[in-house]
């Protein structure tokens, strides 16, 4: 037997033998460290559209500029505020709210973010076709100090922090100058292509390593992130975007992929009850409902026919059967968490007494209406379209139904097409006055207000308190203000609530997503940990 | 030859001015790309400006007009969601979606070839019988429906295959290509298989009949009588008459293999040109959608020149349509 000792092996030097001893332990180690580094495959339904925060207003451009940019502050699970590049904020006076920003915060750049990036971000906010409209109540970002800026309105408004929370910090610097092709760097351009669309400097958990657009988006983990607290241990993200249900769920359940959202409702039960797959449902905000054109079909002007309607919508049926229970039955528009939700408020499924509304309003033998609905647009819309057509049916109000896809749906519906409308809303604010100053304020082309109010629903009360409310910075008269819009919308039968869609995701065991989500479908996944 | 050339290249040109008349004109009805563009919230007073920004509402003629005029420079207008030039972002998906079709045309002919020559020399073996009734299977059920029905055997239950996507590609000569890595070559299994699902129970029929037919022709009785080999009788002369017809069925077809790309491709998250075009479709990306019908009427064009050529080497008797009307 050959004794291998270090002499003989290394020609008699001992210190050759310490030193490859150190180097393979130094391969070992970072062979392990690469192994444990943390990569995340996720897939979504569609990959980010552009990296520019301020091109359009999605789900999807929110969802990414959480992934690489910060906000002055977010929202959390419990429809809180908590606190991001903003440490603290105070209300000086009713037009004005201070921020106070935190300290050595870097940019993906490795520039320092301070008070004139967030006030050149809000400037390119104002420019923004997609976000401007938000931000109309405010008048300027006015700088204080280095760290230090205040917001102010032009009225005294009560959603200051809601809009706050999509100001996410750009690197103005790193936007500065123009491209080669001699146009301005921090461009918004819609329809053609931007140095922004493709380049992207924030203070985000993750930098964008690579991007294939329609194929995949790659992302790292930025080192210098200034939130040295959060649990986030994930290193790598592979985004791929998988259109079809069914494949993301099958990529799900194979292991291809570890994180999926959204998940589909006929896929529930078979990813909840599989042993290797963690499912996240949560009651969501997105109201589904029906508009009632009192124009185009002169009976839907009787608040007796209206009411009938909404008696004759078996909602809670629909959430049970067509739903599969992936929703909340609504009788209003704010959800419950939202402050002008009214828990007084219950869906009221009657049919004796429908058929006696219209009896009282003189259609004991019905009339014939039009129906359009969606078929692509929101969960089961043309199945939910055609139970409402039947329900309605009961009253003897004979529908002739119509669906079709989003995309000619959404012409269709501004022309008003026909007598009654499916329409879904999520509020950009988390606020409930927005359900009511989009989808039932009287038409007002000089203000925007009632721009999908297809129905042409118009109550001055209602609109009165609208106005009222934008200026309105006390929250316990606001909600008063808010329950009681609320209450004469139900009350007039102004449309027909169904319910707010479900949402969920799902990720295999030892993903913890749980922690990360919210309703708004926002994963924080620069907290998210897995092993 | 090269006024067979010729004349096919001007058909191609007529071909796919046919097309873009008739992608343009039923633009108005495929829907609003605003909305796809811009948010909710956006007013009515900004989706106009940015709809008279991206010229949406100039009167037909004119929009079709200024089309052409950048048609016949290359330039096929740009993508609304890619912001690129359409035909760049369709010849960068080209090579998947050619990928897809190359492989499921090699497993239906390695497949369709074998089964249907034996199928026609022995028309009563069991086996055959069996896997032409099986092959019935493929076509009477859709091909999303077979995808997915794979996906989940295969990927979900067996995990031996992936389940979406098309894996590890390599660079070659410029062509993003899968089939040279095993990453990609498992990628490529089950949608080539999906996809010549279709086709497959055509072309065994269509060679067995064919085969069966030829069998009983004079030259074939003579060959006999002259006592050649069977394997020659079967494989040399049999064969080669046999494949005439369905070369011409194939360059057909192959419109309809790249027509089911486009389910395939969806199904698979197969980033070719069929998927491209559906989410085209569902964006209301214009150019795109004009692009696309363009580029796949001039491949249907090629292919069936191509088509016609392989028939004229195959085929020495036929002499191909231009020597006639050249007049001797």
């Amino acid at each position: 037997m050959k004794i291998l000792n270090c002499k003989s092996f290394f020609g008699g030097n001992g210190f050759k033998l310490i030193f490859s001893l150190l180097f393979n332990c130094l391969i070992a180690i970072t062979f392990t460290a690469a192994v444990n580094a943390k990569t995340l495959k996720m897939a979504y339904d569609a990959d980010p559209v552009s990296m520019d925060p301020h091109e359009q207003l999605s789900g999807g451009t929110l969802q990414l500029s959480h992934m690489i940019f910060d906000p002055l502050l977010r929202w959390n699970r419990d429809l809180g505020f908590d606190a991001r590049l903003a440490e603290k904020w105070e209300r000086v006076d009713e037009k004005t709210v201070r921020f106070h920003l935190r300290k050595g915060v870097k940019f993906h750049s490795g520039n320092e973010m301070t008070a004139l990036d967030v006030r050149w971000t809000f400037d390119r906010l104002k420019r923004s076709p997609d976000f401007k409209g938000i931000f109309v109540p405010f008048e300027s970002l006015n700088i204080v100090d280095k760290y230090t800026i205040e917001l102010v309105t032009k009225e005294p408004y009560p959603l200051v922090l809601h809009t706050a929370t999509y100001i996410f910090a750009m690197d103005r610097k790193f936007y500065d100058g123009y491209d080669n092709k001699g146009r301005a760097k921090d461009a918004i351009v819609k329809h053609g292509d931007a140095f922004a669309s493709s380049n992207a400097s924030g203070t985000g958990p993750f930098i964008i390593t690579k991007r294939e657009q329609g194929v995949r988006v790659e992302f790292k983990r930025f080192n210098n992130y200034w939130d040295k607290r959060s649990p986030g241990n994930v290193d790598k993200i592979v985004l791929t975007p998988i259109k079809e249900d069914p494949t993301r769920v099958a990529a799900l359940l194979s292991g291809d992929v570890d994180f999926i959202a959204p998940v589909p409702p006929a896929d529930l039960d078979r990813i909840d009850r599989n042993a290797n797959v963690d499912l996240v449902t949560m009651s969501g905000t997105r109201i589904i409902t029906f508009q009632l054109n009192q124009k185009r079909r002169p009976e839907l002007k009787d608040k007796r026919v209206r009411q009938a309607i909404v008696f004759a919508v078996n909602n809670v049926g629909i959430v049970k059967k067509i739903m599969r229970g992936f929703g909340t039955a609504a009788a209003q528009q704010s959800p419950k968490g939202y402050i002008g939700y009214d828990p007084s408020l219950k869906p009221r499924y009657n049919l004796a007494k429908a058929k006696q509304l219209m009896k009282e309003a003189g259609y004991a033998n019905g009339f014939t209406a039009s129906m359009m609905a969606p078929n692509n647009r929101y969960v089961n819309d043309d199945k939910i379209a055609e139970a409402v057509a039947g329900m309605l049916a009961k009253i003897k109000i004979k529908i002739n139904l119509k669906t079709m896809p989003k995309a000619q749906y959404w012409p269709k519906f501004d022309e008003r097409a026909a007598d009654i409308m499916m329409i879904g809303w999520h509020s950009d604010t988390e606020d409930s006055s927005n359900f009511t100053e989009f989808l039932l304020h009287t038409p007002d082309e000089s203000t925007g207000y009632g721009q999908y109010n297809s129905g042409n629903y118009s109550n001055a009360r209602v609109d009165e308190l609208v106005v009222l409310n934008q200026k309105e910075t006390d929250p316990a008269k606001r909600r008063s203000m808010l329950q009681e819009i609320e209450r004469i919308l139900h009350e007039e039968a102004a449309f027909v609530p169904l319910h707010w869609q479900d949402r969920a995701w799902a990720a295999r065991k030892g993903v913890d997503i749980a922690p990360i989500l919210n309703v708004m479908n926002f994963p924080y996944l620069g907290d998210l940990k897995m092993n | 030859m090269f006024a067979f050339l010729s004349r096919r290249l001007v058909q191609a040109m007529l071909v796919m001015l046919v097309i873009s008349v008739i992608a343009f004109s039923i633009q108005d009805n495929l829907g609003d790309p605003l909305r796809e563009l811009v948010g909710q919230s956006v007013s009515e007073a900004e989706r106009q400006k940015l709809r008279n920004q991206m010229n949406l509402n100039d009167p037909f003629v004119i929009q079709y007009w200024r089309f052409l005029k950048k048609a016949v420079q290359g330039d096929l207008g740009t993508s609304y969601f890619f912001k690129r030039p359409a035909l760049d972002v369709i010849l960068d998906k080209l090579p998947a979606t050619l990928e897809l079709v190359f492989g499921s045309t090699v497993i239906i002919i390695f497949f369709s070839v074998p089964i249907g020559v034996f199928a026609a020399i022995y028309p009563k073996q069991w086996f055959l019988r069996l896997v032409m009734g099986m092959s019935i299977i493929g076509i009477s059920i859709p091909v999303f429906l077979t995808a997915i029905m794979s996906i989940y055997i295969f990927s979900v239950e067996l995990g031996w295959l992936p389940s979406f996507g098309r894996g590890e590609t390599v660079e070659l000569y410029g062509w993003t290509v899968g089939f040279l890595t095993k990453d990609g070559l498992l990628h490529l299994i089950l949608p080539c298989t999906a996809l010549s699902s279709i086709m497959l129970p055509l072309f065994i029929r269509l060679i067995r009949a064919e085969m069966m037919e030829v069998l009983e022709s004079e030259y074939v009785r003579f060959a006999w009588a002259k006592g050649l080999s069977r394997r020659r009788i079967w494989f040399l002369h049999a064969l080669k008459n046999t494949l005439l017809p369905v070369i011409t069925v194939g360059g057909l077809q192959i419109g309809t293999l790249i027509a089911f790309t486009i389910l395939t491709e969806t199904v698979f998250q197969w980033p070719g040109m069929g998927f491209l075009f559906l989410e085209a479709v569902n964006r209301v990306d214009t150019p795109l959608i004009v692009a696309y019908l363009i580029v796949v009427g001039l491949i249907f064009v090629i292919a069936n020149t191509i088509v016609d050529l392989i028939y004229g080497l195959v085929n020495p008797t036929v002499r191909l349509a231009s020597s006639y009307s050249g007049g001797d």
